[in-house]
């Protein structure tokens, strides 16, 4: 057999190789929808259960609304953070993604970005059909549209640790929910806080600023933390 | 170990003079491995699996080198077949195909032959002869002597 005539590659930049990683988590998305509606599914059933059990009385479930619509949203986006990496660990593909010459943190925060892209997204559109169900105004709904789009992602980037630290664990999903919940708690505390503070009257923009303070944060260090980890899991 | 995925117990692996924990993405730039797993993705096809990789490396990928290579490796008509749909051996007979694509020097495999019938086993270490005479490196393990053309090759038994 003859070798072939050594190619001449075109050089990538990073950001087609994130483009790719992305493109790729998003292919895969479309073939399993399933396991994208999981978790849209998921977010609309628990929000609607909470008017179902507490009753139809309007000023508590108004009280209530941003608390719940903000739990489930963390429920729903904790729900497909094991599929992360664990098809591309069983297969070898993380193998290669590690040894591989770009940096793993960019892999990783392309992957995080894909999961909110995926399951993140999809649920801040959908709040306001269920926030309307709790009789939230228009502009609460903007707030709480908002509030999710800063903290979601927020919820990716701290998943990716806590999804790469339970790799190959058996009973991963349990201990990985117990594991990311308390870390979630800051971006529930703002997030639920920021609807709230618009609902008395005391304006959100300190709450917001929070969010986007937290997502800067976790975009910076949740890269290297999943590095890190993933490199423990392969060892 | 010798790829940096685990950690040394005690010593040091030099690259070109420098130690690999220190300078890891040149010598990842270098290297390329295969190992037990196959490392493709089983829910994409054989082409975007091999187009991805490319990418990995930095590299835009290049549609005819890759059913090029695909053919040379006998697989040439799973181009668009999704790697769950293929045997073993023809997953396996991808990977080789992912590995002669890399440009890296130096090639680490563990247990290459494995999964492998006949045809397959002389392709792999024509593969590696090819590899040698461009003056590349290759590191692997066998539990079979493998002839690998005419090249003199460093063979050490180990014994448990």
């Amino acid at each position: 057999m003859k070798p072939p005539p050594s190619p001449v590659p075109k050089p990538l930049g990073l950001g087609a190789i994130m483009l790719a990683v992305l493109r790729r988590e998003i292919a895969l998305a479309m073939r399993q929808k399933g396991e994208v509606l999981t978790p849209l599914v998921f977010f609309i059933v628990i929000a609607s259960l909470f008017p179902l059990g507490v009753g139809p009385e309007s000023a508590l479930l108004l009280r209530m609304a941003p608390g719940v619509l903000w739990v489930s949203a963390l429920l729903a986006a904790m729900l497909s953070l094991q599929r992360m990496f664990a098809s591309d660990y069983a297969d070898g593909s993380l193998e290669q993604m590690l040894l591989s010459s770009t940096p793993l943190a960019l892999l990783v925060a392309a992957k995080a970005l894909s999961h909110f892209l995926l399951s993140g997204l999809p649920l801040v559109l959908v709040a306001p059909v269920l926030g309307l169900q709790f009789g939230l105004d228009g502009p609460a709904l903007g707030i709480l549209m908002l509030s999710l789009l800063l903290g979601t992602p927020t919820l990716s980037l701290i998943g990716s640790i806590g999804a790469s630290l339970t790799l190959g664990v058996r009973g991963a999903g349990v201990l990985l929910s117990l594991l990311i919940l308390p870390l979630y708690i800051p971006v529930l505390i703002f997030g639920a806080g920021a609807v709230e503070a618009y609902a008395s009257g005391l304006g959100s923009g300190g709450h917001l600023s929070l969010l986007a303070a937290l997502l800067v944060l976790a975009l910076f260090f949740a890269p290297l933390a999943t590095t890190a980890a993933l490199k423990i899991s392969l060892e | 170990m010798l790829c940096g995925l685990s950690p040394i117990e005690s010593g040091d692996i030099l690259w070109n003079g420098q130690s690999i924990r220190m300078r890891r993405g040149s010598f990842q730039r270098d290297l390329s491995y295969l190992g037990h797993l196959n490392g493709l993705q089983e829910s994409m096809t054989v082409q975007e699996n091999l187009a991805f990789a490319t990418a990995l490396r930095g590299h835009a990928p290049d549609v005819k080198a890759v059913a090029a290579t695909l053919a040379r490796f006998g697989v040439g008509g799973r181009g668009g077949q999704l790697v769950r749909h293929l045997s073993q051996g023809q997953k396996r007979r991808v990977a080789l195909a992912r590995l002669s694509l890399s440009p890296a020097r130096l090639w680490v495999l563990d247990e290459p032959f494995v999964a492998m019938d006949d045809s397959g086993i002389s392709m792999l270490s024509d593969l590696i002869a090819g590899h040698l005479a461009q003056g590349g490196i290759t590191v692997l393990t066998s539990h079979q002597r493998v002839d690998i053309g005419q090249v003199p090759a460093q063979i050490l038994e180990l014994r448990a």
